[in-house]
């Protein structure tokens, strides 16, 4: 046993640590958020709800998000599907080299896709040359060019999401499922997707926070351009224009309410579905 | 049969996806002249010969390693100990623990520099040791899991007591028996904070700026000026993750196998 002196020290550094570079940082922004020089306002929250620039950045951001994840989550799902019929150790790699494109976001991907498809990038002057119309008119500098890489982000995240949820399908089950006459469309509409789905559901939701919260990328690639809610955070405390940590701070929160609510709304409809099997 | 080769296709569609745009980078890092071709018209070692003699370059470098280095230090110091008493001796607690890792995981690094600059930009503290401070803590998602996954097969309590009841010292018991076994998953752990601190921009960036010029923000700037810099760049960036992953699922599995026995 360990005395409760001995632990304590063990203890300090690290409660110290979490108290002065997370839970008070985050707290003062909240207060912040509700101050104009010291005064109690409701101000910077009016400010959001009537400007109709930083509403955009909110409904371009939630798009961007629910877009990618979907589409990431479509892709895994297949592609797992898929990967589940290879061997251990082909899988192992592809895992591996999951984990390692994991690590290639932010700025180093959004130059891989000024390489691929920026303005004299290897696609676009090939699309140029062999005159794809649409494709040679498309700008990764836009909402397209940001959604692939999101896109990007989002699949490894998703991969290594839902693998587990997968492996957790019984090889049994298909069996006697088989056995039963089950076809397996069958199998997998009537047993498979429904044991799934609070999975699925939950890694949606962690793919949306995931792409709110993302702010490199679409930084590195349309500087302060693009109207997103992180980039517009960024803009407010950076100065880009003049430095306004109120209404930033005021922003901040309500982008992390919007997670929260997305993470509850998913809780809830994992219970729901719980509930129903 | 039919459905098998669609789910295949998505699979294709995956893993081309995920390999292209590093790979495409990977070349554009030796390429010559690469205008009109698929493959680039010619080789060159020029532009990672270029980036090795640039001076800002290697600073960079330094830095980077540095800050990330040193706050996984601090974390394996400070976060590790406070994870083992509180696995080991008050369990009840843990939930706490695993609370904090879901929020610190789970808040974007550009909400909590909205943070940090409100609460630090007062007080004069260097601005670098704030950013420091919040990587330390911006780890415990991959320290928590490193350190817990190979606590997980092992009673601790019982090879304490055991090594203790054969006449080790607390410390002993703690450094001779309990290190080695969770070592392995503790170094993972590490490993993986590092590559992930490595790559962050976007405290560096908001809370520091171009003041401390790390590997990212270096990038940040080729960005504009010369792409084929950039590339050998993440050139280098892609080699040191790739070596990082490939010794920390070595690590993983050494550590599964260690808990198995």
């Amino acid at each position: 046993m360990i005395s409760k002196r001995q632990s304590f020290v063990w203890l300090t550094p690290f409660l110290v640590l979490i108290l002065l570079f997370f839970l008070v940082p985050l707290l003062y922004m909240f207060i912040t958020s509700f101050q104009n020089s010291g005064d109690f306002t409701v101000q910077h929250y009016q400010t959001i709800v009537t400007n109709s620039y930083i509403l955009q950045g909110f409904k371009n951001s939630i798009t961007l998000s629910i877009v990618s994840a979907v589409i990431a989550l479509i892709i895994t799902l297949f592609g797992v599907y898929a990967m589940m019929n290879f061997s251990e150790p082909l899988r192992e790699k592809i895992l591996l080299l999951t984990n390692l494109t994991s690590n290639f976001s932010g700025i180093p991907l959004a130059f891989a896709f000024i390489v691929l498809l920026g303005n004299s990038g290897v696609f676009t002057l090939l699309f140029d040359k062999w005159n794809i119309g649409t494709l040679s008119s498309f700008s990764l500098y836009s909402w397209g060019g940001l959604l692939l890489i999101y896109i990007y982000f989002q699949l490894p995240l998703a991969l290594m999401l839902l693998y587990p949820i997968y492996d957790g399908i019984q090889h049994q089950w298909k069996e006697a499922a088989a056995l039963l006459g089950a076809s397996t469309w069958q199998f997998w509409t009537k047993i498979g997707i429904p044991v799934m789905l609070p999975g699925i559901v939950g890694t949606f939701s962690v793919l949306f926070a995931n792409a709110m919260g993302a702010y490199a990328s679409a930084y590195a690639l349309t500087s302060s351009n693009y109207n997103l809610v992180a980039i517009r955070i960024g803009s407010l405390i950076k100065g880009d224009i003049f430095a306004q940590p109120e209404l930033a701070s005021a922003i901040a929160v309500l982008l992390a309410v919007t997670m929260v609510t997305a993470m509850l709304l998913s809780e809830w409809s994992i219970a729901k579905t719980r509930r129903k099997l | 049969m039919k459905k098998r080769s669609f789910a295949d296709l998505f699979f294709l569609l995956f893993v081309v996806y995920i390999v292209l745009p590093v790979v495409a980078t990977m070349l554009y890092a030796f390429a010559g002249k690469w205008n009109k071709t698929i493959l680039p018209e010619g080789w060159t070692l020029k532009w990672l010969a270029t980036l090795f003699q640039d001076t800002a370059f290697i600073q960079a470098f330094g830095r980077s390693v540095l800050l990330s280095g040193g706050a996984v230090i601090i974390a394996l110091l400070a976060i590790v100990p406070a994870i083992f008493v509180i696995v080991l001796y008050f369990p009840k607690y843990e939930k706490w623990i695993q609370a904090a890792v879901v929020m610190v995981y789970s808040f974007p690094g550009v909400i909590l520099a909205v943070g940090l600059i409100r609460v630090y930009s007062q007080f004069g503290v260097p601005m670098i040791v704030v950013v420091l401070g919040a990587y330390v803590i911006g780890i415990l998602p991959y320290i928590y899991q490193g350190t817990r996954n190979s606590l997980r097969n092992v009673d601790a309590r019982q090879l304490l007591d055991a090594a203790q009841l054969l006449g080790a010292s607390k410390m002993q018991a703690f450094r001779k028996v309990l290190l080695p076994t969770v070592y392995p998953g503790l170094f993972a752990g590490a490993l993986l904070s590092f590559s992930v601190l490595f790559g962050e921009f976007v405290l560096i960036n908001l809370v520091v700026g171009s003041r401390f010029e790390t590997v990212q923000i270096y990038l940040m700037k080729k960005l504009s000026t010369s792409g084929h810099i950039a590339s050998a760049v993440v050139f280098i960036y892609i080699v040191l993750m790739g070596i990082l992953t490939f010794i920390i699922a070595k690590l993983t599995k050494q550590a599964k196998g260690a808990t198995n026995v």
